[in-house]
């Protein structure tokens, strides 16, 4: 029943890619990718900024401090945490080629544990911003 | 790092959409030259950047705190520590080169005009080169007890 199912969507769509979860999984990928690489230039930078003793690197660290950089923080956790489960499945892909015909479930079992994991992430991000300053 | 793959500038589009033609998701990986050799480094940093990058993010982001502990003397702290030196230089090297091999391949799809292309993915690794080294260097050289304005408390943690 799903192979005659798997045969009729590869006929009508090829194994599905434009226009379906695939390419909203690949533009993710791409977005949270191309954020988080930019991200790290400015890291890198202000971490080294230990190097140059604790009045400047405590200055600089003071921006994490902000609550509203904190949520800015959060998105950049987000985006690590999907890139990272996506990457597994694009891998899972990769060295089982077969896992390809069934790519809409593993998209939906990424996201699936994507958002079950960032409910407690959020949770435990923004609790400390909530005490802090409400 | 080959600035130019020899994929054409302007590459052929092929519509996978109702074609029947027996596409699979994904690209087919290269099979051949420094194109294969970074698909595989982007699977293999891929894995271990799972384990650096994710755990980095859990550790000074979500547990214990989170960034509101993040200051000089815990840096100080922590990079006494071999084993959170070599984490770091480690997760430097590999988020460096997965990262700009991942804005090169984007501006390989984007970025059309060969000379552009060229300065545009030579930009990305020169940033990359500088950063290593000023990362490198400042994991390796970093010495807290140099600085004459740290606490009394923070030079007992350290033994200075």
């Amino acid at each position: 029943m799903a192979q005659r199912r798997i045969a009729r969507l590869r006929r009508e769509r090829g194994s599905l890619y434009r226009g379906h979860e695939g390419q909203w999984s690949w533009i993710a990928h791409r977005v949270t990718g191309a954020a988080i690489i930019l991200f790290l230039f400015a890291h890198v930078v202000d971490t080294a900024l230990v190097g140059w003793g604790p009045s400047a690197y405590n200055r600089v660290v003071a921006v994490y401090h902000n609550p509203f950089i904190r949520l800015l923080e959060l998105g950049l956790v987000a985006a690590v945490i999907y890139h990272a489960l996506n990457g597994v499945r694009i891998m899972v892909i990769d060295f089982w080629p077969k896992a390809s015909d069934f790519n809409r479930q593993l998209i939906y079992g990424t996201v699936g544990l994507f958002v079950a994991g960032m409910i407690p992430i959020t949770y435990l991000i923004v609790k400390p911003i909530v005490v802090k300053y409400f | 790092m080959a600035l130019d793959t020899g994929r054409p500038a302007r590459p052929v589009h092929r519509d996978s959409l109702g074609t029947g033609l027996p596409y699979r998701a994904g690209r087919q990986p290269p099979r051949k030259g420094g194109e294969f050799w970074w698909w595989i480094f982007m699977r293999v940093s891929g894995i271990l950047l799972l384990v650096l990058a994710v755990g980095h993010v859990l550790i000074m982001h979500v547990f214990g705190g989170g960034v509101d502990r993040v200051n000089f003397g815990f840096v100080a702290v922590r990079w006494q520590n071999p084993f959170w030196q070599t984490w770091d230089w480690l997760m430097l090297s590999l988020a460096l080169l997965h990262g700009i091999n991942g804005l090169r391949t984007i501006t390989l799809d984007y970025v059309r005009r060969p000379g552009l292309r060229t300065t545009v993915n030579g930009a990305w690794m020169i940033t990359g080169l500088v950063l290593f080294a000023l990362g490198t260097i400042v994991v390796f050289t970093f010495n807290a007890c140099r600085w004459p304005d740290i606490s009394q408390a923070l030079r007992i943690a350290l033994h200075c």
